[in-house]
């Protein structure tokens, strides 16, 4: 480790992440953030780190140590981890390495996504895109397979994967709210609003999950399961980090967040129903049939209101829209096909933690 | 409401194109025997296509039958 060579004193790390590095990159980030910053800006350690990271990733999508690198770079703006120094969110070396595994994720999803031709600019043929989009035949289903096949091993893993972005639902699309403005605003406030219970605690979607964990029987402790889900899984909450942290790509979290609401309540049905087939009642299903009904409603507001606004009152982000709204799509895609294909080959969706 | 002013929260019914109705405002959903239905949201969505399986309300069905409004 180059712990020294910035002369910050590095506690255990094991004391403040609840996982182990994934390579040199994420061990560089982990060593230092388990510090106190000093006064010092750390920055030729980490830049080498994230050089020879980015020059060694056959894709930055799936690399496990720079998606852990960029979890954990998120985390510090989210409060993902108690024990790091909140006086470590803004150092100029950090933002400037979240900067640089953001500019090349972006580029390489903006390389393999195929974006729709752009529509006029108008609510309407903005939100028939999407539906176009969203409605688009995927291939096999994760929603079918947990409906009618999965075991009560691989529901647990569904779950935990799902925990990483779902337990703090809502909250990357939130960072869009003061990037937008007027009826735009006001449409993802509606959504938002939704997501967060409506200002009752128990009702805030986040929780309903953590209740669903707990009576599955799991730990509902935030980034309790991180060691186990791959890059994959993380990458699918940082494609939505970095939409939400950075104003320039605002008309992409909306896409994102249109693509997301669109393809929702189907599935949510479909989940649910995998639950109660092993027996479990509302305690397990409640989070997903409330989705059912809230994503109907959201689902309406994200393409015409969010998202066929946005384009027709800056019709410049048009392109955004549709980028964020097709990332989604894949990225959530390859996650769950990640899940798919582990299960029908007879193996477990998670990894096991060095 | 009685008057042509409406007050700020009066319900609001707006039909989206291919989809449910979406309702805002303050509005109460009664079943037949005219117990309230809880909704659940301050917004919420009706079925217009008649497959949703929680009617009233939407369930995101309609884009399975390719429910479509034109006209409207």
């Amino acid at each position: 480790m180059t712990a020294t060579m910035h002369a910050h004193k590095a506690p255990d790390s094991n004391a403040v992440f609840p996982m182990t590095p994934r390579g040199p990159l994420s061990a560089e980030l982990m060593t230092l953030l388990s510090s106190t910053p000093d006064g010092t800006d750390p920055t030729t350690g980490l830049a080498l780190a994230i050089e020879s990271a980015l020059d060694a990733a056959a894709s930055i999508t799936r690399d496990e140590d720079i998606q852990l690198s960029l979890f954990i770079l998120y985390g510090l703006h989210y409060g993902s981890f108690a024990s790091v120094s909140a006086d470590w969110e803004w150092q100029p070396s950090l933002v400037a390495a979240r900067t640089a595994l953001e500019r090349a994720f972006e580029a390489e999803l903006r390389s393999t996504i195929a974006v729709p031709e752009l529509p006029q600019p108008t609510r309407d043929a903005v939100a028939q895109t999407l539906s176009a989009l969203t409605s688009a035949e995927g291939g096999p289903s994760l929603s079918r397979y947990v409906a009618s096949k999965a075991t009560a091993e691989q529901l647990g893993e569904f779950l935990i994967q799902r925990s990483i972005y779902t337990l703090r639902e809502a909250d990357p699309h939130s960072w869009a709210i003061p990037r937008l403005t007027g009826r735009v605003k006001a449409a993802l406030v509606e959504i938002q609003t939704d997501e967060y219970g409506g200002g009752r605690v128990a009702r805030m979607h986040s929780e309903i999950f953590a209740t669903t964990m707990r009576s599955y029987g799991l730990d509902a402790r935030y980034g309790h399961y991180l060691p186990d889900v791959p890059a994959i899984t993380l990458a699918s909450l940082n494609v939505m980090s970095m939409f939400g942290l950075n104003r320039r790509l605002r008309g992409a979290i909306v896409g994102h967040l249109a693509a997301f609401e669109m393809t929702s309540s189907i599935p949510n049905g479909l989940y649910a129903r995998g639950f109660r087939r092993l027996g479990h009642g509302t305690e397990v299903t409640a989070y997903f049939d409330e989705h059912v009904a809230a994503d109907a409603v959201h689902e309406q507001i994200a393409a015409h209101d969010l998202a066929g606004a946005l384009a027709e009152d800056q019709p410049e982000l048009l392109g955004d829209i549709l980028f964020g709204a097709a990332a989604c799509l894949e990225v959530d895609g390859w996650a769950g096909n990640h899940m798919l294909e582990s299960w029908t080959a007879g193996r477990s969706s998670l990894r096991v933690d060095q | 409401m009685t008057t042509p002013e409406r007050a700020d929260d009066a319900a609001t019914i707006t039909p989206y194109p291919d989809g449910p109705l979406i309702v805002r405002g303050d509005f109460q959903i009664l079943a037949p025997d005219g117990e309230p239905l809880p909704a659940g949201r301050k917004t919420v969505a009706l079925c217009r296509c008649g497959v949703s399986s929680i009617k009233p309300f939407c369930d995101g069905t309609h884009k399975l039958v390719k429910f479509r409004t034109e006209g409207d």
